[in-house]
């Protein structure tokens, strides 16, 4: 039998329908939903008198808009419109919902895997772009509209043209101080903020096979900042082992099963894919962005770039508009930009490992004066768990504010934002314009480095600092 | 939906690339539960100065690109966010064609569902399109039946589209409805695999 990549075999497993002249039509296993993008579709539903097709098969979280300071007393009208909409059309059509007061609220992309609801070879949408995270378990997962969102819930299915395939290998292994984050910036940095679109990607090599979980989870987060819809690692052991025992995959002997089948979804032996793009790791340091995309990154110990070292008039225009709106000097050192605000959050950057990480970097320091610096777990359970560590009363000591769980600062949606012309330190994952509030300035980076800035009120290189981050990976 | 069959109408010309779904509806405007009354937000950051007046640099209030309901963009257009209210917004600012060298993959099939044409085209077709349209009232005809895009000077570009998304905008058909079609295949794919 010819050699398949996981992408064929995922899509095969859940073609309903492929007929010529039209995109095939794919099952969808599971379906996230959430208070933004989906009021607009259960209200189509409704005027059209359908049903939704599978409720057990659709989940539903509050996230984007949920304040993460007092969760009880929204001051936000439209935005409490917006939250209650999602409950009582959640109970109008039959649908689990992690309302704010669940214990498994938080952010989508955190709690689909925490929960176990994420699993290898599955198909996976929700109206979020990000939706690409769940394909660190080797499930096929895109964000969709919400008119899609709409199609799903009264059809269980998406129209979606075949997918190219593209294999990103990371050659070699991590350097200390090095992290997935800086991986998945570097790959976006050197090869494009859009050489994804249209492929499916597959990350593969010895530096993503050596990946914990969530560390492949903030590299799968990002691939739609490359155009891709959808980025995926083959599942193994780690896979396995991370989802065994929790709440939403089979028990027992039962997931063992399961892990048999799993296995066999993984990349064959001599698949081949449309396209390949490679990074060795030894090119890979700390990365911070300076521009208005995420592929205008360099790292730290570099420099903010000339419009001059364009290769084409549309790069040169966009290295332009980008110093323009960052109010940035080609030539500035990365280490010389001050910040003002540290946002550590986001489905990219707000797992237990993430704070864990920054906190090795708070831990006996101080915030600088005149930087304001948040910290807002992904989920509850991230949350109740990094006080069990005593994360929060590492980060509170050193003068970081603990909030409770949402996307928050990442787009600005609830009431943290970053004020006009200020800049900021964030582990999100866009740095559009007015992205973080009107007029803000953000700036990519990995935990480890968002909390050295917050410390330093500037950029450093983590690796020059006396921690016990830098001895690991 | 209303379809698409051929669109005469006067261009807009929008020469950034990378041009993101944050900036097409900042989201400050997302939190609105309808479909409708989108496009007043429409690149509300380039398009308005912070007192709430036009911003006479911004490319859509230049007086040529007023009424306009063909922009053209630059590569990339879309990107980001899956936020189906970019397409809305632009709908109902009054676009019905979008033309750019690349458009991001969940922008581009979102704008289909909401009765706005993108079309891919060459990216030196592009910028001279941009070029005959820049600073002056430019308009053109696109016939999506035979997929051509004309000015009245004997400017002729042919473009590509997939024939179900041309079926789809030709006849204004709701995609549920089509798929709804296959409820048997679907309920016969249930059973097969167990779900």
């Amino acid at each position: 039998m010819k050699p398949k990549t996981i992408i064929e075999k995922i899509w095969e497993n859940h073609t309903v329908l492929s007929e010529p002249g039209k995109p095939d039509l794919l099952y969808i296993d599971l379906h996230m939903v959430h208070e933004v993008t989906s009021p607009q579709a259960f209200e189509g539903l409704r005027l059209a008198g359908r049903k939704v097709r599978r409720p057990d098969l659709t989940f539903a979280t509050m996230d984007h808009n949920v304040p993460t300071t007092n969760r009880q007393t929204i001051t936000d009208e439209i935005a409490k419109k917006q939250m209650e909409t999602l409950l009582k059309n959640c109970e109008e059509f039959g649908i689990e919902v992690a309302d704010i007061n669940s214990p498994n609220n938080g952010i989508v992309h955190v709690i689909g895997p925490e929960l176990g609801l994420t699993q290898p070879g599955k198909t996976i949408v929700c109206g979020d772009s990000h939706t690409s995270t769940h394909g660190a378990f080797g499930a096929l997962a895109f964000g969709i509209g919400t008119s899609e969102v709409e199609h799903t819930l009264a059809t269980q299915t998406i129209w979606q043209s075949r997918p190219k395939t593209m294999e990103v290998r990371v050659n070699g292994r991590l350097a200390p101080g090095v992290t997935a984050k800086d991986i998945i910036l570097a790959i976006i940095a050197k090869h494009g903020v859009d050489f994804g679109t249209g492929y499916v990607l597959e990350y593969t090599g010895e530096a993503i096979r050596g990946l914990t979980m969530e560390e492949r989870m903030t590299i799968c987060n990002m691939s739609i900042e490359a155009g891709a819809r959808a980025g995926l690692i083959s599942p193994d052991q780690v896979t396995f082992d991370y989802l065994r025992g929790r709440e939403k995959v089979p028990q027992g002997e039962a997931f063992e099963r399961k892990v048999e089948e799993w296995k066999a979804l993984a990349t064959d032996e001599g698949a081949t894919y449309d396209a390949v793009v490679e990074i060795d790791t030894s090119e890979i340091e700390p990365m911070v962005t300076w521009g208005t995309n995420p592929s205008q990154g360099v790292g730290v110990n570099g420099v903010v770039p000339s419009p001059e070292d364009a290769t084409s008039s549309a790069e040169r225009k966009a290295i332009e508009q980008s110093l323009e709106y960052m109010d940035l000097k080609p030539g500035t050192k990365m280490t010389d930009i001050e910040i003002q605000h540290v946002f550590i959050g986001s489905c990219t950057n707000s797992r237990l490992s993430d704070l864990r990480a920054a906190a090795k970097i708070a831990k006996g320091r101080k915030v600088k004066e005149g930087v304001r610096a948040l910290v807002v777990p992904g989920s509850q359970r991230v949350k109740k768990a990094a006080e069990e560590e005593g994360l929060d009363k590492i980060f509170i000591e050193a003068g970081f504010e603990w909030r409770e769980s949402g996307c928050s600062m990442c787009l600005s949606m609830n009431p943290d934002f970053v004020p006009e012309g200020e800049r900021c330190a964030s582990t999100s994952n866009r740095n559009f314009e007015g992205r973080q509030g009107k007029g803000a300035r953000t700036h990519l980076v990995s935990p480890e480095m968002a909390a050295a800035a917050a410390v330093a009120g500037k950029f450093v290189d983590i690796r020059t600092l006396e921690t016990e981050a830098t001895s690991q990976s | 939906m209303e379809p698409i069959v051929k669109h005469t109408g006067n261009t807009a010309v929008l020469p950034r690339v990378n041009v993101d779904t944050d900036q097409i509806i900042p989201k400050q405007f997302l939190k609105r539960v309808e479909r409708t009354g989108f496009g007043q937000f429409l690149f509300f950051d380039w398009r308005f100065l912070k007192d709430g007046s036009d911003n006479p640099d911004f490319e859509l209030n230049q007086p040529a690109a007023k009424d306009a309901t063909i922009l053209i963009a630059d590569h990339n257009f879309g990107c980001g966010s899956s936020r189906e209210h970019a397409p809305w917004a632009l709908q109902d600012y009054g676009f019905r064609v979008i033309i750019a060298p690349s458009f991001a993959d969940i922008f581009y099939n979102n704008c289909f569902k909401n009765g706005i044409l993108p079309i891919r085209l060459d990216e030196e077709k592009v910028y001279e399109l941009m070029e005959n349209g820049k600073d002056k009232v430019y308009e053109l005809t696109v016939d999506l039946e035979n997929q051509t895009i004309t000015d009245s000077n004997g400017f002729q570009a042919s473009f590509e589209i997939d024939d179900y998304w041309k079926e789809m905008l030709l006849n204004g058909w709701d995609e549920i409805s089509l798929t709804l079609q296959y409820e048997d295949k679907i309920a016969a794919y249930e059973e097969k695999q167990s779900v």
